[in-house]
């Protein structure tokens, strides 16, 4: 992690006017993003995650949407630009693939074509040259018989083959960042792990910096220089991946980590659990949006934690407890066959 | 389809002690694909589930794992005869189902239940709460109205919900809480068999937890047997007695649950766990990925002999030509189907060809060329 950032998110906020109220779906997130860095975010459905790094794009447009935060990309604010300055650097900047493969290609055009649009669209070149370069494209991504594939329709195309297809538009244009929206959730695990192969090679070949949002521990651990993870559209704790994932700090990390039924351990008795539901992001406390399911709740809780760094150096957290006791009382939830049922 | 493998079947159970409540033997559920505007001609067949045998005893949870269109859910539909079965049989508590009318299954369907997936699409939204789970009631007249609505008390209490929630709509849970009505309703007639398709694949993994911890203290409490189906083979680690892993319609290992994960057989297996992320990143930095190349070939024209063999990295021209069976691995009922088994010791296995000896011993199929 040298030098500037390459991306820079400042307090972003982004709330949404609905008829029950107004839902703060992110609550002043900060994040950065160095040159040919992975970060992972994590977190539940409704934490925020998508709806961050959409708004990073400014893909909402949904006129009942308020932003507040700057988004810096190589020193620009995001948020101030136009939508035209905006589309130069979608694809060519930042590009995006998102989780259904199938709703973001059009149907009815067939995938060559969609990949030479966006070609043309940021490059001065012929029809010839951006075809060529599709097929070049497809043949990277590991497309069998590309110079045939190339025009086919979406749906002649496998689920894994599709999200192929998606990350070969997104690189189409080199750009700098890859924003990847849980680019592996709807397919098989046989297939994620083709698509995370994939994904590892564009990132040493070109040192595209990749933004994972996903809610797979398994996934993040695997792919993430850094890793974020969100509840209630904030972020809880944030550190390299060891530190996340050997000396998590915040309860929700814990509880994460210990509800999943993982392969690599003895088999528990129970799985530990996250009691009661993500809170209702119309009506959230002015406290720690965990607090409702934390079992180590105590009166400052009711005051909401800064994402500090408590302990050293980048790996922030935010929660009151003190480090040691964090220590003490992690061990109860991530393993709790080691003390016997945890419930 | 060369082998016969009724024997092999009888083999493919579980040593869990219970007492035998359903088998099933060369299932079969081929899907036609039709053409034509009048005649609609069937012009080939989607081969679902391809000669399935196995058996379950009662007590004991069945996983059932394997990649998207491996058939896993038609053949938990067959099983519970929701589907027509193309061939085979389903014996369940001694009484052959495939073939019964619908006034005929009515009966079975109070042992017998299923829990799906998507708890959006489950329910029905224009229906409360208190109706959904007292349909099955009154459909199977359990009795008056005072005791239904005890009973929908009783079964509401039993998933962790409140009893005063039995005026509410599905729209007014969350997704987890709506699995528990799903499981809630399967409950209804005290079922002795529950086929749960994948229950908690649509909730997030502070939910799926807490669904699973359920799954469990139910079987516990109640004595339910369960067939589960999912993908993630962690969960079907955390919840099985055994593991059957399909591949393209058919079964291609079963073993008990642990000795899965510690011992694969068939190379899918071994592929099959080696692509699952470890959330551990050391371990995760350390370990070799067998990542397979390709897709899933079609069920409609599957490939010839293994039909695992066009990605398997142990493939041999035998695989092409010739349908291995499944052969028993050591005394636990480890089964897989496969000619070229992988953990096996020479001591403990039967001996360098495994193949040719248990299918000697057990299938009179012709002879490896």
């Amino acid at each position: 992690m040298t030098g500037e950032p390459l991306l820079e998110v400042r307090d972003l906020k982004v709330s949404f006017r609905t008829e029950d109220g107004l839902v703060q779906a992110v609550d002043g997130v900060s994040l950065s993003l160095s040159e040919g860095e992975t970060l992972g975010i994590v977190g539940e459905s409704g934490s925020g995650k998508s709806v961050t790094m959409m708004s990073v794009m400014r893909l909402i447009s949904d006129p009942n949407a308020r932003f507040e935060g700057q988004v810096l990309y190589k020193g620009h604010d995001l948020m101030t630009l136009n939508p035209e300055q905006m589309r130069e650097i979608r694809g060519t900047g930042i590009a995006m693939i998102f989780q259904d493969p199938m709703t973001s290609l059009n149907p009815v055009y067939r995938v060559g074509w969609q990949i030479a649009e966006q070609i043309r669209a940021h490059e001065n070149v012929s029809k010839q040259a951006a075809r060529a370069r599709a097929i070049e494209l497809l043949a990277a991504v590991g497309i069998p018989q590309a110079a045939e594939r190339v025009d086919n329709y979406p749906h002649e195309f496998s689920g894994g083959m599709r999200q192929r297809v998606m990350i070969a538009m997104a690189v189409s244009c080199h750009p700098d960042i890859l924003i990847a929206d849980e680019p592996t959730t709807a397919l098989d695990v046989t297939i994620q792990a083709q698509i995370l192969t994939l994904l590892r090679k564009l990132r040493s070949d070109f040192g595209t910096a990749v933004v994972l949002i996903t809610h797979d521990m398994g996934v993040v651990a695997d792919m993430a220089d850094r890793i974020a993870v969100m509840y209630a559209g904030r972020i809880v704790e944030q550190g390299s991946r060891r530190e996340v994932f050997y000396d998590a700090q915040h309860p929700y990390t814990w509880g994460l980590l210990g509800s999943i039924a993982r392969l690599d351990r003895p088999k528990p008795r129970r799985l530990a659990t996250i009691p009661g539901q993500p809170p209702s992001l119309l009506r959230l406390s002015p406290g720690c949006a965990f607090g409702d399911r934390c079992a180590h709740r105590f009166d400052l809780c009711d005051e909401r934690p800064p994402l500090l760094a408590r302990i050293d150096g980048d790996h922030l957290d935010a929660c009151h407890l003190e480090p040691k006791q964090k220590k003490e009382l992690r061990e109860t939830t991530i393993h709790p066959e080691l003390i016997g049922n945890a419930e | 389809m060369t082998a016969d493998s009724a024997s092999a079947a009888s083999a493919a159970n579980g040593d869990g002690g219970g007492e035998l409540l359903l088998r099933a033997e060369h299932v079969t559920k081929y899907f036609p694909i039709r053409s034509g505007v009048l005649l609609q001609r069937e012009v080939a067949r989607v081969h679902a589930v391809d000669d399935v045998s196995l058996e379950l005893r009662a007590g004991e949870t069945l996983g059932l794992v394997g990649e998207s269109g491996c058939g896993k859910s038609t053949l938990a539909r067959c099983l519970a005869r929701l589907y027509p079965l193309t061939s085979g049989s389903v014996v369940f508590e001694g009484q052959d189902i495939s073939r019964l009318s619908r006034r005929e299954l009515r009966p079975v369907r109070r042992e017998l239940q299923l829990v799906f997936q998507d708890p959006y699409a489950s329910l029905n939204p224009r229906k409360r709460v208190g109706e959904i789970l007292s349909d099955p009631l009154r459909i199977h007249k359990y009795g008056n109205r005072d005791e239904i609505k005890r009973r929908v008390r009783e079964l509401l209490e039993l998933v962790g919900l409140s009893p005063e929630h039995i005026n509410r709509y599905p729209h007014e849970f969350s997704g987890g809480q709506r699995q528990r009505i799903g499981v809630a309703r399967a409950l209804a007639l005290h079922p002795k068999l529950i086929i749960a398709d994948e229950p908690v694949s649509a909730l997030d993994v502070s939910i799926r937890a807490q669904v699973i911890n359920l799954l469990d203290d139910l079987q516990d409490e109640l004595h339910l047997t369960y067939i589960f189906i999912a993908h993630d083979l962690g969960v079907v680690r955390h919840v099985s007695d055994r593991i059957a892993v399909m591949y393209l319609g058919k079964i291609v290992e079963v073993s008990p649950a642990e000795e899965l994960y510690q011992r694969p057989v068939h190379p899918y297996t071994e592929a099959l766990l080696s692509a699952v992320p470890i959330p551990d990143p050391d371990l995760s930095d350390r370990r070799v990925q067998i990542v397979l190349e390709g897709d899933v070939p079609s069920p409609i024209v599957p490939p010839s002999g293994c039909r695992f063999h066009p990605r398997c990295r142990y493939a041999t021209q035998i695989c092409a030509q010739q349908e291995p069976p499944l052969a028993e691995y050591g005394s636990g009922g480890h089964m897989a189907a496969c000619h070229h088994p992988l953990n096996i010791e020479p001591a403990t296995a039967p001996a360098a060809e495994p193949l040719s000896a248990v299918a000697g011993a057990e299938v009179p199929a012709e002879e490896p060329q």
